[in-house]
């Protein structure tokens, strides 16, 4: 235990903001996961997994003089047809069974993701440089590095223009309807196999912007990807379906606390008290479900 | 009857398995010595597997050329059984009872990492084959008594405690306050159990102790501490994901600290990766290609990254060059032992005192090297940003002087 926090008030100001910027970038990769969820009923496993790659499309463009924040238009595009192709050859053929189906498939998918990272890209510890500086606050006491900045910036970005589009466009509009009811949108002309081919490829895109972001601000790694998946569930479960403002407010709040939970606990701590949330809000849930229950018997 | 059938030939396929694979690799075999080396090919270690094993093909290659290993009048050359242990422990001890049990190997190398040769130990220790292993260097290796396992490198707990006491000297003999991140693996926490000797010694003060996770991509509120505390010595161990991600979030939240010191360095490609953000960094090595060891085989530490690079294309990592030297221990041990009795050859392994291109070798009772101190460099670049790592501690093998305290950000 660690009380540092309240003693410096300006390390509680750093980690709120820390913890936000780091949210909003949760946030983008729970949307995704969320978007799949409603629509296909779907949890995917492999979103981390998904993520990683992204980073590394980022950090090979580095590698080759490219500056990576490129990354964050050249991954989604390349991600998409990876997600496509996923959906093709494994997703279409658990889409409609039950849920536990679908997670061992993605799940086989994810293990299959990290062996063949770790086959093609190596087992190092890899980053991409931004070279984007760092921003001083409050007489140099809060420092944000810029590629945070930078990655929340364009999360926000990417998020918005979706869910621009998920109003506006056709495919949004036929995305939308499958998710209400797929059977009523396929009577009414929807395809809605190519809508859940869609949605996957998008998601898969999304996952790639976050994992060229990642790349810039953190590190990447072949079996990193875990973690990212576990928070994006845990948002979502938090969140609820078809909750964008929700899922925004809950990544951002998931950001704070694992700051926090970093200062106060230590940093061993860190992923070890997501799960830990996890498990308390599922309990929770369930224990106001019961209340509910009885309720109306 | 068909049940039966099934069950007689699947037996004798086995037995015929058995007795191919026994017959196929004895522990020597007509002018072959055969040595068993369970390594991490692919899995979280592979880079670090694959420098461990190039190391090892190029000493054989080496002693082969130059005359192989002489025992009873008769020359023999080394041939090593490589496994791939997926660089999973429970792989690697299922690996060594095959090597030993089934493919009969009578004398082993050690695979990449502390964790690793700790799941391999238990299982040479039961057959009493003697292992030379030149990867794991947690304390925890040297203190379970274990009789036939030897480490040619200097245990984890004495990576960075020369740092500290030269930050202790370099202040006048006082005291210093150190701020320490460690992750929580067996090696780690070995070099930090070193720091909070060296801290008691010297009446250091740790002031900052936190502990990394495995999966740590973020240390920002470490740093964030170490800007607020202010720090003599700032410690980093845990990896190559450590090291980098210490070197980009102190650069990027311009964290001053006067010394800051880390393991892995080299593994992490560091000044590659990080280019002039990482200059001034304090690492501690096992090995440096410019220390002036010296044998018969690669003659000194230049000649041998030099070959080294010829062969592989990059600049050897110590884990490359201490691997190579397990083999030197080996075939010296073999020559004086002059048998392959496993009992032999484990007393003169026990009595090694030589003198290899990567350092003075001898073997305390508990297996590790006392004769080989660690060396730290520090990260130099010029004004192009072109980055070397020079030898700036201890003062015998300095190729350059330690520059301290490391100039704040605002200034560089």
């Amino acid at each position: 235990m660690d009380f540092l926090v309240f003693q410096y008030p300006m390390i509680t100001v750093q980690a709120c903001l820390d913890g936000i910027l780091l949210g909003v970038l949760f946030a983008l990769i729970a949307y995704g996961m969320a978007l799949q969820w409603g629509v296909m009923n779907i949890i995917n496993i492999a979103q981390g997994d998904l993520v990683i790659l992204g980073g590394y499309i980022a950090y090979f463009m580095y590698l080759y003089g490219i500056h990576p924040a490129w990354g964050v238009i050249v991954a989604p595009i390349i991600m998409y047809f990876v997600g496509i192709a996923i959906y093709k050859l494994v997703i279409n053929k658990v889409v409609d069974r039950d849920l536990f189906i679908s997670i061992l498939a993605t799940f086989g998918i994810s293990i299959l993701f990290m062996q063949l990272m770790n086959f093609a890209f190596g087992a190092d510890v890899v980053l991409a440089n931004s070279h984007y500086g760092t921003t001083m606050l409050f007489d140099n006491n809060v420092v944000l590095p810029n590629s945070k900045i930078f990655s929340a910036f364009i999360s926000i970005l990417f998020a918005v223009c979706l869910v621009i589009y998920m109003k506006k466009s056709k495919l949004g509009r036929a995305i939308r309807a499958t998710a209400q009811n797929a059977r009523a949108a396929k009577i009414l002309g929807v395809d809605t196999e190519k809508v859940y081919a869609a949605t996957f490829g998008i998601n898969a895109a999304l996952c790639g912007v976050a994992g060229a972001l990642i790349s810039i601000t953190f590190t990447i790694h072949p079996y990193m990807g875990l973690p990212y998946t576990i928070r994006s569930f845990m948002i979502v479960i938090v969140a609820g379906l078809g909750n964008l403002p929700g899922v925004a407010m809950s990544g951002m709040g998931l950001g704070v606390f694992e700051e926090f939970a970093d200062y106060i606990l230590g940093t061993e701590f860190r992923i070890g008290s997501v799960f830990l949330l996890l498990v308390l809000i599922l309990v929770y849930r369930r224990f106001k479900l019961s209340r509910k229950r009885e309720y109306l018997k | 009857m068909k049940l039966n059938k099934i069950i007689l030939s699947f037996v004798s396929a086995l037995v015929i398995l058995f007795s191919t694979s026994v017959a196929s690799f004895a522990k020597v075999v007509g002018d072959k010595i055969i040595l068993g080396a369970a390594i991490s090919l692919t899995g979280k270690y592979s880079s670090n597997g694959v420098h461990t094993q190039n190391g090892y093909n190029m000493a054989v290659d080496r002693i082969n050329s130059m005359g192989g290993v002489k025992v009873g009048g008769k020359t023999y050359k080394f041939d090593i059984i490589y496994y791939d242990d997926e660089s999973n422990p429970k792989r690697a001890a299922q690996l060594a009872e095959r090597l030993i049990s089934q493919d009969g190997v009578e004398f082993m190398l050690g695979p990449y990492s502390s964790g690793l040769t700790k799941a391999i130990a238990p299982v040479t220790e039961k057959y009493g084959v003697p292992m030379v292993e030149a990867n794991g260097a947690s304390r925890s290796l040297f203190t379970k008594g274990y009789k036939y396992l030897f480490a040619v490198l200097a245990p984890a707990n004495l990576y960075l405690d020369v740092a500290i006491e030269t930050a202790v000297e370099l202040n006048g003999g006082k005291p210093v306050r150190i701020a320490q991140a460690f992750e929580q693996d067996a090696f780690s926490q070995d070099v930090r159990l070193g720091i909070l000797d060296a801290a008691e010694r010297t009446g250091s003060k740790i002031i900052i102790d936190d502990k990394l996770p495995k999966e740590l991509n973020d240390m920002a509120a470490t740093l964030v501490k170490v800007k607020q505390m202010k720090p003599d010595v700032l410690v980093v161990s845990g990896h190559t994901k450590g090291a980098l991600t210490a070197i980009r979030q102190i650069a990027e939240m311009k964290v001053d600290v006067p010394m800051l010191a880390m393991t892995h360095c080299d593994a992490a490609k560091l000044s590659k990766q990080h280019g002039k953000n990482s200059q001034y960094a304090l690492c501690a090595s096992q090995w440096h290609k410019s220390l002036t060891y010296k044998d018969d085989f690669f003659k000194d530490g230049m000649t041998y990254a030099a070959d080294f690079e010829k062969e592989f294309g990059y600049d050897p990592p110590y884990q490359s060059a201490e691997s190579s030297a397990a083999l030197l221990v080996f075939k010296d041990a073999f020559e004086r032992a002059n048998s392959f009795d496993q009992k032999k050859v484990r007393d003169a392994l026990a009595a090694t005192n030589m003198q290899t291109f990567y350092g003075n070798i001898k073997f305390a009772p508990g297996g590790q090297n006392v004769d080989k101190p660690m060396v730290l460099f520090q990260v130099m670049c010029d004004d192009a940003g072109k980055c070397e790592n020079k030898v700036v501690a201890p003062l015998k093998w300095a190729s350059a002087k330690l520059i301290h305290p490391v100039p704040k950000w605002s200034e560089r």
